[in-house]
């Protein structure tokens, strides 16, 4: 299990190319899709909490869902499965290929990528609004987020403690009376 | 510099980058420009500048590509052997990561214990809108001149970009295609397309 854990995250670290979302298509492939190890639910509460913490998003996944499947040794696992090709590939570059950057097919190859790479991010957020408990009272929370990070370049950061600090309040002052 | 203090040093830097780096690789990088170049002047601003572009062409993290290869750089700048510099480098990409380990620790061991709890479970449904909402912005900041090239100056580019775009959603969202298939087969055709044309 700890090997199949590894070896799922090395995977996907090979593979997540161009920044952290990158990761999420590949991670709800493996993870949910093909193992069946979280859920859809699982998964955007996933994100949300790792999305919370700092440090490396990709990571932070790593760690939560490790530690879910198989406690502290699954956590060290799965970070070490997805760092792994990182710092082996760059290892490589720095000993033996400082030419890599200025080679004209690698930079071919990655034009061809990165277009794709945004589509393969857009199609999990599809599949997960409709798991996210939308409904007339709250869809225009999911619009007011996307404006609020692309257009006004706020952190989600602070949209998510904000969130947190919203729900807590809503929780102590009309959940618990009830 | 000498001995112990420059792995010290090397731990307790890229140790706050881990802590402090919120907002993904690209928060992370300000910090590694901050302390690793203007600070501790283990690399040059050019360096700095290669390594960020490797650490975008390479599969993996920006934050743990960056940490691995500034650590073997600081290294290699400081006249140290290469075993010395590969360390440098492993000693790098554990201590941006070690942070992460602790926080992520408590919060899943928190998160575990009380998610049946109605004040968790509050949380979560505020929060899963909110997620959706974080995706779409990546999507749209993600769709920029840097990805798909620029409007005008690489018009060819542009209009292939767009096309792979919309063929890569088509592939994944409609006919269910696994996105590392998608990865393969875009970085082939790039890599075949625009070194001949």
């Amino acid at each position: 299990m700890l090997f199949d854990l590894f070896l799922t995250f090395f995977k996907i670290g090979l593979f997540t190319i161009g920044g952290g979302y990158a990761m999420i298509p590949l991670l709800q492939r493996e993870v949910v899709e093909r193992k069946g190890w979280l859920n859809d639910q699982d998964f955007l509460d996933l994100m949300a909490i790792a999305q919370s913490a700092p440090g490396v998003f990709v990571v932070n996944m790593s760690i939560f869902v490790g530690y879910r499947m198989r406690g502290k040794r699954g956590s060290v696992a799965c970070a070490m499965g997805a760092a792994m090709p990182s710092i082996i590939i760059i290892l490589a570059i720095a000993l033996f290929a400082g030419g890599y950057r200025d080679n004209p097919i690698v930079e071919n190859v990655f034009k061809g990528i990165r277009p794709a790479v945004i589509a393969l991010i857009l199609t999990p957020s599809i599949r997960l609004a409709s798991k996210a408990g939308l409904n007339r009272w709250n869809w225009w929370v999911p619009v007011a987020t996307a404006l609020a990070v692309w257009w006004l370049g706020v952190s989600p950061v602070w949209i998510i403690l904000g969130a947190i600090a919203g729900a807590i309040l809503y929780y102590i002052f009309k959940l618990r009376k009830a | 510099m000498s001995g112990m203090v420059i792995w010290l040093k090397l731990f307790w830097t890229f140790f706050k980058i881990g802590l402090f780096g919120f907002g993904g690789g690209y928060g992370m990088l300000s910090l590694i420009h901050n302390d690793v170049v203007e600070k501790q002047h283990w690399i040059s601003n050019t360096e700095f500048t290669d390594i960020v572009a490797v650490s975008q062409m390479t599969p993996g993290p920006i934050g743990i590509n960056s940490a691995t290869y500034v650590g073997y750089k600081a290294m290699e700048n400081a006249g140290m052997s290469r075993t010395a510099s590969v360390c440098a480098s492993l000693l790098a990409s554990f201590s941006v990561m070690l942070p992460s380990f602790i926080l992520m620790l408590l919060i899943s061991a928190f998160f575990m214990r009380y998610k049946d709890h109605l004040s968790v479970q509050t949380v979560l449904r505020w929060l899963r809108p909110v997620v959706v909402g974080m995706l779409v912005a990546a999507v749209m900041l993600l769709l920029n001149e840097e990805n798909l090239g620029a409007f005008q100056r690489d018009n060819l580019q542009l209009y292939v970009s767009i096309g792979l775009f919309i063929l890569a959603f088509i592939a994944t969202c409609f006919w269910k295609i696994g996105p590392i298939k998608v990865i393969l087969l875009a970085g082939l055709f790039g890599g075949v397309f625009y070194s001949l044309v």
